[in-house]
């Protein structure tokens, strides 16, 4: 399987193909494409089992186009790990499109390890899609530390919403200085015998600070989900919110655990979480349009994970 | 030939009688009202003629378009052509309107999701990207159920208070919609305690205790319903599961 079988499996051929496309494609420990644009600087290294990466956003530099990142395994077997280092310098704006795809994976270990860090008014968004394979051989466990400087903006979604999860263990911290905001979104689906853990922790440190962590998860079959959200304010006018919702059929298991800490008497944070089936309203009403059970909970899984 | 049957039809839960062998014949391509104070099992007609979880275990027939439908799951009735447009429409979080409605069209095509829309009074460029969720009023996700039922043509709609949480302007946009339906062949079922949604029916029932009191002219079962149930004190056993 070459690297075009990897951009097809992800809908990404027009897009690496793409001579003006900004962008950085990595099959195994191998960078088998590289497009850079100006003010943004990318250093690779390739090392025995994957590549360290190296991206800074030079100062005041807004780059308009999403930079497309391609994590890729073609085989059936391997272990990748990627170390990222980005640097978005102050003032300026990324917006990055990983897409991680595995998709002939039978025994694959993805391990991510990514330190990011956002000065004074820079904003980066992360957009994180996997694409699988359906084998559900794979172990994705991406570790993620999120710096922000004063009035940065950060925000990741992360998506395993296409082929089985087998095994994801990720966690995520950011650090909020005054009057930056943070979004943090994962978005799984579970099904056999998968199993999602998440933590995403954030700590609105700084005055104003403002964040959101947000969790969805879908466990069928006999998925197991544990999420751990926490949420610390620690300065006056800091304010923020979890919410976690996970959805369970079948024999699948969910636990959820939001913990919220307030360290200062103005700060404010809130939390929500539910766990349950699908709600029999929802079903129902779609079941008397003419769905079956199975597609009625289909729709609206993917609905909530959209 | 009577489209719908309901024969002898009891259905008791938590050991009380919600309907009450309770008979009556619905014709195809008419508008019927069912009509009766609060509590009176119009509700649970509704859902057990669709079948719903919890109003399965009947004692009597429903038959549709002469075939009995007592033990069909909800699905199959609906395949079979009848739907039903709740009180208080469902919320889906995340779920655009248009893949909402696509979901039940016989014709799937975006042309089709558009006409619905506009139908109800909806400007599809507005809609058809935004979820089903808390974001929409009561009234627009009850055009939007009223739009994914338009689309599924159904021959039997079962409409549950179509006049909740509606404004006047969007009533008169619903009731237009009854009567394009009827035009279109389809047979409606309107369970209110409404005057102005009796009104829009060709003929009425009037039951109470789940039991049928009356049956006739728009006319007839307003002027009972207005003269001894709005003065009446007996009350209904209302339906453990409408009001948990």
């Amino acid at each position: 399987m070459d690297i075009d079988q990897i951009y097809k499996a992800a809908n990404l051929l027009s897009t690496f193909h793409d001579p003006e496309a900004p962008k950085l494609s990595i099959n195994l420990n191998r960078v088998v494409d590289s497009q850079l644009t100006k003010g943004l600087d990318v250093d690779t290294r390739e090392t025995e089992s994957g590549v360290d990466v190296q991206i800074n956003i030079q100062k005041g530099v807004v780059i308009s186009r999403p930079v497309h990142l391609c994590f890729g395994v073609t085989d059936e077997q391997a272990v990748q790990r990627i170390k990222m280092d980005i640097h978005v310098e102050e003032g300026a704006q990324i917006q990055v499109m990983a897409h991680c795809v595995f998709p002939q994976a039978v025994d694959v270990k993805h391990l991510m390890d990514a330190v990011i860090t956002l000065e004074k008014n820079a904003r980066y968004s992360y957009l994180e899609r996997h694409i699988h394979s359906q084998d559900g051989g794979i172990s994705v466990i991406p570790n993620a530390r999120i710096h922000l400087g004063e009035n940065a903006r950060f925000r990741t979604d992360f998506e395993l919403i296409q082929g089985r999860v087998g095994l994801i263990d990720m966690n995520y911290e950011t650090i909020c200085a005054a009057g930056s905001v943070m979004e943090m979104t994962a978005k799984i689906n579970g099904t056999h015998d998968d199993i999602i853990r998440i933590h995403e922790t954030g700590h609105l440190n700084g005055q104003s600070a403002r964040g959101v962590l947000t969790t969805k998860v879908a466990v069928r079959d006999r998925a197991k989900a544990e999420v751990h959200n926490k949420l610390t304010a620690s300065a006056p006018k800091a304010r923020g919110h979890v919410d976690c919702k996970e959805i369970i059929q079948d024999q699948g298991t969910a636990v959820a655990i939001p913990i919220v800490e307030v360290n200062h008497p103005k700060a404010h944070v809130t939390h929500e979480a539910s766990i349950g089936s699908v709600d029999s309203r929802q079903l129902q009403t779609l079941m008397a349009r003419g769905l079956s059970e199975d597609d009625a909970v289909e729709l609206i899984i993917q609905g909530l994970l959209s | 030939m009577e489209f719908l049957r309901v024969i002898d039809l009891t259905l008791s839960l938590n050991g009380n009688p919600i309907l009450d062998h309770l008979n009556i014949d619905f014709w195809k391509g008419h508008i019927h009202a069912i009509v009766g104070p609060n509590g009176a099992g119009k509700s649970t007609l509704a859902y057990t003629i669709m079948g719903l979880d919890g109003y399965q275990n009947i004692q009597g027939s429903i038959l549709f378009k002469g075939r009995s439908i007592n033990g069909l799951s909800i699905d199959e009735r609906a395949r079979m052509g009848m739907t039903l447009a709740w009180q208080e429409p469902a919320r889906y979080e995340g779920l655009a309107v248009q893949h909402f409605i696509r979901a039940s069209a016989k014709d799937k095509s975006d042309h089709a999701i558009n006409d619905v829309l506009e139908k109800v009074g909806l400007t599809p460029k507005d809609y058809l990207h935004r979820a089903v969720d808390k974001s929409l009023s009561g009234g627009e996700r009850k055009k939007i159920e009223l739009a994914s039922t338009l689309a599924m043509k159904p021959e039997l709609i079962l409409f549950d208070e179509p006049d909740s949480g509606i404004d006047v302007s969007s009533l008169r946009k619903i009731f237009n919609i009854i009567h394009t339906l009827k035009a279109m062949g389809t047979t409606v079922i309107l369970i209110t305690h409404s005057l102005d949604v009796l009104k829009q029916a060709d003929h009425a029932f009037l039951i109470c205790h789940g039991q049928l009191i009356d049956k006739g002219d728009i006319e007839k079962i307003s002027r009972y319903f207005e003269e001894e149930c709005m003065s009446c004190d007996h009350k209904n056993v209302p339906d453990p599961k409408e009001n948990p």
